[in-house]
């Protein structure tokens, strides 16, 4: 489903990611992790076509993300870090224009909005503006914008960020509801999501992988559990470089 | 499986609808035809001294129309694309599986449309006009319609000026200095001085690339060829330039 090839990309002097590769199957959902500056919104932003690549590839659904960028972002579905919405807008209103961009018919639309302000749990708030929405509020909006159009691929940049923990909950539910049919990436600083969310992590360092487990096995790695295995695993590089 | 055809016109259509939803959701729209409908008004019938020319045509109206353009369109355009950078919405847009040329026409449409709204308001003037005597309606057709050509060829620099940051004002400042010089290059006092400085033919040659000097024509009724090159390509270069700048953002610039 997710194919990345040696993924590469530098800003100036600074390589944010060195050579990323990695493949991702329907049903599992992948915990990206790694400390700020690691490289995982880099990568994030290079498989949702956001960034081109310096080098190397990313394989969506067979699509090529550099010569078939097109086909393969129909494919995705992203949510980028801090969830950026129009705050003029309401959800209704946002989702529509979200389901027009991805080329929806108009009863596709009806449907496929109703069903991502369902899955959201927004109906409550979806005719008031995105301004007077809580953080909360708005990465769900954000969540659902991503669903809109039912890709076979989400990218989600910190979905529980700002949420609360009911919220958390029902974020967690969601992407328990959607893994068996989607590969999903989760990019997050929250270990303690990992285990609930995550059927396997992947830890970058400076754009590359520097572990790939199931969240169990790399909790069972450090007697501390998940987050010493990921200070281990930092100060291990640090340590190197 | 969209075809880039289809990719560009369902980019279009969704930037056209969420752009004008944007204008008329914050009070900017109304704002702006108010103040534009006000000073044009003050300019037409005030400064002109409309009713002293004691002729039944719009000459004193359209004569202001580059000079207020120049100010008024790079202000409807200024926060096309630097508000999507200053919010970070440019992310949304960069990640939807539409052509980025889609995007760049239907936010400028938008816009236009808005121009075109504002231009319509006037209407009332041109039927005032006709109560006060006969007049040349076809050669006020052509010069609306010149008009509002003009006013999206403004509206284009606002627009390409808007992708190269995330201060609005910024943007409205550097489009309006865009537009002076692309108005001001026609004034016969600017001309005049690049004739002395460098001779008729550099003087003929800067006019040429001016928005007065092709609206002069409309002016008189006269619907010109040239004119309707000039301006549409001067369009098509903006929003070439426009997509550009915008598609550079996927290199990394910010």
């Amino acid at each position: 489903m997710l194919d990345l090839q040696h993924l590469r990309k530098s800003f100036g002097d600074h390589i944010a990611v060195a050579d990323l590769s990695f493949h991702l199957d329907k049903g599992e959902v992948l915990g990206f992790l790694g400390q700020n500056g690691a490289g995982k919104s880099t990568t994030m932003r290079m498989v949702a076509g956001v960034l081109e690549p310096d080098g190397g590839d990313a394989q969506i659904n067979g699509h090529s993300i550099t010569s078939a960028r097109r086909e393969a972002q129909s494919q995705i579905g992203y949510l980028p870090e801090g969830a950026p919405l129009y705050r003029d807008m309401t959800p209704v209103t946002f989702l529509r224009f979200m389901a027009d961009a991805h080329g929806l018919s108009r009863v596709q639309r009806k449907n496929a909005v109703e069903r991502v302000i369902a899955d959201a749990r927004i109906a409550n708030v979806a005719g008031k503006p995105i301004s007077a929405l809580s953080k909360g509020y708005r990465r769900r909006v954000g969540l659902a914008a991503a669903l809109i159009h039912d890709p076979a691929i989400l990218l989600l940049d910190e979905p529980t960020d700002g949420l609360d923990p009911v919220q958390k909950r029902a974020v967690r539910a969601l992407v328990a509801r959607m893994a068996p049919e989607k590969a999903i990436v989760i990019s997050t600083h929250t270990l303690d999501e990992v285990p609930a969310m995550c059927s396997r992590v992947i830890v970058i360092d400076k754009g590359e992988v520097v572990a790939d487990q199931t969240p169990n096995a790399l909790a069972a790695s450090q007697p501390g559990g998940l987050e010493e295995a990921f200070i281990a695993l930092a100060d291990t590089r640090e340590a190197v470089s | 499986m969209m075809s880039q055809w289809q990719g560009t016109l369902t980019g279009l259509r969704a930037a056209w609808r969420r752009e004008i939803s944007a204008y008329f959701a914050t009070p900017l729209a109304y704002v702006f035809v108010a103040i534009f409908l006000l000073v044009l008004g003050v300019f037409t019938w005030d400064l002109s001294r409309f009713f002293d020319t004691g002729a039944a045509d719009l000459g004193p109206f359209f004569y202001w129309h580059p000079w207020l353009f120049m100010m008024f369109m790079p202000a409807l355009a200024m926060r096309l694309w630097s508000e999507e950078t200053s919010q970070g919405t440019a992310e949304l847009l960069l990640a939807l599986p539409v052509s980025l040329p889609g995007l760049v026409i239907g936010k400028l449409l938008a816009a236009w449309t808005v121009a075109a709204l504002a231009l319509a308001l006037t209407v009332p003037w041109w039927i005032a006009v006709n109560i006060l005597g006969p007049a040349d309606n076809a050669a006020i057709a052509v010069t609306y319609m010149m008009s509002l050509i003009m006013a999206g060829a403004y509206l284009a620099i606002g627009a390409a000026v808007s992708a190269l940051t995330r201060s609005a004002v910024l943007a409205f400042v550097i489009g309006v200095l865009v537009a002076f010089i692309l108005t001001a290059a026609g004034w016969p006092l600017v001309s005049g001085a690049v004739a002395d400085l460098l001779g008729p033919s550099a003087g003929d040659a800067i006019a040429q690339f001016s928005f007065l000097t092709h609206f002069e024509t409309a002016q008189r009724g006269v619907l010109e060829l040239r004119g309707l090159i000039f301006f549409f390509g001067f369009i098509a270069l903006c929003v070439a330039l426009n997509t550009l700048f915008v598609s550079h953002r996927r290199g990394g610039a910010q």
